[in-house]
């Protein structure tokens, strides 16, 4: 299937894959499917009037994964990709995405995707995304995933975005819609460095009775990065949403955290914080008299608030 | 052993210069405790951060086990055996228990087993605290023995302990004076100690009476704890008179 260093090594790092998935897959390379697999409970069929795939899980489907990753090894690739996810009732799966872009070349490599979730009733999603970007050419590496989730009576998803290094510039766009006794946890850790650029948006909409929302977004900017956050949860009814946004600002980046959070409802329970600061020097020396040098301390504590 | 030899640090003031510690010379054989005491402000904090290089003296050198590391950075003398426990430990978003007990041993993933061994005898079960970020969810007390036990897991050749007892319950309190104990009997490390706890004190083969910058008195706790205690009445017009009385 795929016989490249770069391609292994993408893979690797964006889902943790190492050979031929286990369960269903599918592979998206340089805009073309690279490789799929449907399983039993799990279907992936793709679209017939655009780039993207249908995944669909039967009822009481448990324990299964589903492998989606993009990767681009050209330079000059630009894409906008639909995935739609048909999640069934009483479900428990891990989808597993993440894009990887390797470029070596002066032109631009960009990936668009828009991922849009309806999950059934008292299912739950557990949905990791990693994006990574490497290679020395000047062109440009950009990534902007949008994810709308809509989650029926007692369902869940718990969101786990990671940047990890490499992405030039990024536009975050995601939003959830909770049903009765749903809940909606997103966790996002975010890197940027050099002269990169990441704004992130997000809506958690709380219309269901005793849904729950929670957002923790840890970023680190480093260099003359920039970064923008912008998470909002909307109470419209008897819910609790939480929204606690941190980051470590390093060298001359600028950070802008603006945590909302928005009661329609009386008994709308919403929390928000929100913390900006460069490592403490009293950190690093506590590292230092344990044997670390300043940069270990600094790569320790750094790696330690991202995991 | 270490050796401080005419150890001097002043940082500047309106008037010139304000003397913090000024000509201390001091000599800690191997396996020795020693604890040092006196008044806030005195100087006690000063002279272990300058034995761990986390103050730079303006004058005089420091030599450990006949080394002279007196420009040595932080880093360097961790790696040459000596490690210091913070009065107010900081706190680490994302880094756990278990991380900062792994990073002190320096010897890759430690046994839940090993872990366990450290924070016992700190008061803290593993199965409690292991995986727990080292944040604002823990109370300073918490901390304070977490600290501790990183200590122990590094298992240093000296060990600095800034008022260890700060902030601690009476219970772990007793336990921790027993884990200075045993390190003081089993002569595994030489030990500084930064206390005002007679318990504490009454461990020590030296007390060492630091105030004004200077060392005041020095000698066992036999010889020195009735000469705080006066000290202390002394100070005080009521408590004075009553010492005097008796």
């Amino acid at each position: 299937m795929m016989d490249y260093e770069v391609d292994r090594a993408l893979l690797e790092k964006i889902a943790d894959l190492v050979g031929k998935p286990v369960g269903a897959f599918n592979i998206r390379k340089d805009c073309g499917c690279d490789g799929r697999q449907s399983t039993e409970h799990i279907q992936i069929t793709g679209k017939e009037d655009k780039p993207g795939i249908d995944i669909r899980i039967q009822d009481g489907t448990m324990g299964e994964t589903c492998h989606i990753p993009v990767i681009i090894t050209k330079p000059g690739i630009e894409e906008m990709v639909y995935n739609d996810f048909y999640v069934g009732q009483n479900c428990n799966v891990n989808i597993v995405a993440g894009c990887g872009i390797h470029n070596c070349g002066d032109q631009t490599s960009r990936h668009d995707g828009i991922h849009t979730f309806y999950v059934g009733k008292n299912s739950h999603v557990h949905y990791s995304e990693k994006h990574y970007g490497e290679g020395d050419g000047k062109g440009g590496k950009i990534m902007n995933p949008q994810t709308v989730v809509y989650l029926e009576e007692g369902s869940s998803i718990q969101m786990d975005t990671t940047q990890i290094r490499g992405i030039d510039s990024t536009k975050r766009y995601t939003k959830i819609v909770c049903g009765a006794g749903a809940e909606a946890v997103i966790t996002e850790r975010l890197l940027t460095h050099g002269e990169q650029v990441a704004e992130s948006d997000m809506v958690i909409e709380l219309n269901g009775e005793d849904s729950k929302g929670r957002v923790i977004s840890r970023s680190v900017a480093q260099d003359a990065s920039v970064q923008r956050f912008r998470p909002c949860v909307v109470g419209n009814a008897k819910c609790f949403g939480h929204v606690q946004c941190d980051s470590i600002i390093m060298g001359q980046a600028k950070i802008s955290s603006v945590p909302e959070i928005e009661a329609n409802c009386t008994d709308a329970q919403l929390i928000h914080e929100a913390a900006i600061g460069k490592i403490a020097g009293d950190q690093l020396l506590k590292l230092q008299t344990l044997g670390l040098t300043e940069e270990e301390a600094e790569d320790c504590i750094l790696k330690g608030f991202l995991a | 052993m270490l050796e401080l030899k005419h150890i001097s640090y002043a940082v500047p003031d309106e008037s010139g210069m304000l003397g913090i510690l000024n000509d201390i010379t001091l000599t800690i054989p191997d396996h020795k405790l020693v604890v040092f005491t006196g008044p806030n402000g005195g100087g006690k904090t000063t002279l272990a951060k300058i034995i761990m290089g986390l103050v730079k003296p303006t004058d005089g050198k420091i030599f450990w086990n006949g080394e002279d590391i007196t420009t040595l950075g932080i880093t360097e003398r961790a790696k040459k055996g000596i490690s210091y426990g913070f009065q107010q430990p900081p706190r680490f978003k994302g880094l756990t228990v278990r991380d900062l007990l792994t990073l002190s041993s320096g010897n890759g993933e430690l046994s839940k087993d090993r872990c366990c061994q450290y924070l016992t005898r700190v008061g803290l079960c593993a199965n409690d605290y292991l995986s727990r970020e080292v944040d604002v969810s823990l109370s300073g007390g918490e901390v304070k023995r977490i600290e501790i036990a990183t200590i122990l897991a590094r298992n240093a050749a000296l060990m600095i302990f800034d008022e260890p007892e700060a902030g601690i319950d009476l219970w772990s309190f007793t336990r921790l004076t027993e884990t200075f104990e045993q390190i003081h009997d089993s002569g595994a490390a030489t030990m500084v100690i930064i206390s005002h706890q007679e318990r504490i004190i009454s461990l020590a083969d030296e007390v060492v009476v630091v105030g004004d910058g200077a060392i005041i008195h020095r000698g066992t706790a036999d010889e020195i704890l009735p000469r705080i205690l006066a000290d202390t009445l002394s100070g005080c017009p009521v408590m004075g008179k009553e010492a005097v009385r008796k």
